[in-house]
């Protein structure tokens, strides 16, 4: 077994607005809002990277969970927009963190990494204890800000997120989770060697908002639970209208979806670990019940993971 | 009602107004549908045809136009 025992997050200080990064592409401030929900997101100061980021996310999440950076048995980096081809940020962050010679594992899996992960700690943890998962990401050095680009660079910011996964005990149970992967449409969303992010955002909307329900679905039914038990769903926050779409296909209500992407924007394998940091903080005593995560990205990459919240007296 | 209407009465719906665009011209380009009124239309799509569309076959080129659904129906049927 496995439990969630805590999230962490961090966001760079640099607000950008809908109103710069129209400056910055020729995009319509309007229009980014009504086509993605997002109204700002972050980007990440010249000093700060990858590694940096997901070192601090990764430090607020063993604050959040009472534990020290020792504890952790098992390091998982998830990363679309690492500076190097090799090596990848896991054993930065294990450095920056003091506990080199703790395995440290890249996922490069853009948006779906951070959920990959958690699955694979689920799994892990019986063997290493706590595994830290991470997602980090600086998308703000992988996009074009320009008209050519526009439809890509104003969903995307920068931010890192963190997950604890013990084998001992946590907030919510660990119990199933449904990860698939379809190569066929790998060339739609791509970030090529030295060349901006490429999406073709229309395949990938088609194709999303077909898998992610499905994925949802699946699980949901092979575990016995209702869409409707399920206290909050928590998702890659890729775009408000995706989301939307998600919850309906589904049926269910809209508001049992937690958001945040109107702040963030796209964080790629950052945003669901944020996005549950935040749900996390919001929520200091969770009722007990399902809760769902889910993800989508390139690859295609997607899948989701059920949690149940646990009475307090066993956390 | 032929093929035809059907599709362009489903892209009506979805859109709010009357089409007026021809059948081979583009519904994306011409801002007609955006990529999340597609997903909605590839659903309204199998359930007015009877059909189910398969994953492999959700990309924006078979939707792009009237003339192109009504060709992709047809090779399901």
């Amino acid at each position: 077994m496995a439990y969630l025992r805590a999230f962490g997050a961090y966001l760079p200080s640099r607000v950008v607005d809908n109103r710069e990064m129209a400056a910055a592409t020729g995009a319509d401030p309007q229009y980014i809002l009504r086509a993605s929900g997002i109204e700002e997101r972050r980007f990440a100061a010249p000093d700060e990277s990858v590694a940096s980021m997901g070192i601090r996310a990764a430090r607020n999440c063993l604050e959040n969970a009472g534990l020290a950076a020792g504890d952790v048995g098992l390091l998982l980096a998830s990363t679309s927009s690492a500076e190097y081809r090799f090596p990848g940020p896991a054993s930065a962050i294990g450095a920056g963190l003091g506990i080199q010679g703790v395995p440290a594992i890249d996922l490069p899996i853009a948006s779906a990494g951070s959920l990959f992960g958690m699955a694979l700690a689920a799994h892990l943890a019986p063997a290493y204890g706590h595994v830290l998962v991470i997602g980090s990401e600086v998308m703000s050095r992988v996009v074009k800000l320009h008209p050519a680009h526009r439809d890509t660079a104003i969903l995307f910011g920068d931010g890192a997120g963190a997950c604890l996964v013990s084998a001992a005990t946590g907030f919510a149970l660990i119990r199933d989770a449904v990860l698939a992967s379809d190569g066929d449409f790998a060339s739609s969303l791509r970030l090529d060697l030295n060349a901006p992010l490429s999406m073709d955002g229309r395949t990938v909307i088609m194709q999303a908002a077909r898998k992610i329900p499905r994925a949802i679905a699946e699980l949901l039914e092979r575990n016995q639970v209702a869409p409707a038990a399920v206290g909050a769903f928590l998702m890659h926050q890729a775009n408000l209208n995706l989301i939307t779409r998600v919850a309906h296909a589904i049926a269910v209500p809209e508001d049992r979806f937690f958001l945040n992407i109107h702040r963030y924007g796209n964080t790629s394998s950052a945003s669901l670990l944020i996005a549950a940091a935040e749900w996390c903080e919001q929520h200091p005593s969770p009722p007990c019940g399902p809760l769902v995560f889910a993800a989508f990205g390139a690859g295609l990459h997607w899948g989701a993971l059920l949690a149940t919240v646990q009475p307090p007296i066993s956390r | 009602m032929n093929k035809q209407a059907r599709i362009t009465e489903i892209v009506e719906k979805l859109s709010g107004k009357p089409l007026a665009i021809g059948p081979d011209d583009s519904l994306f380009e011409s801002g007609v549908l955006d990529s999340f009124a597609l997903t909605d239309m590839v659903g309204a799509l199998e359930r007015e045809f009877s059909i189910r569309i398969p994953d492999a076959d959700l990309t924006p080129r078979k939707f792009d136009s009237i003339a192109r659904i009504e060709a992709y129906i047809e090779s399901r049927a």
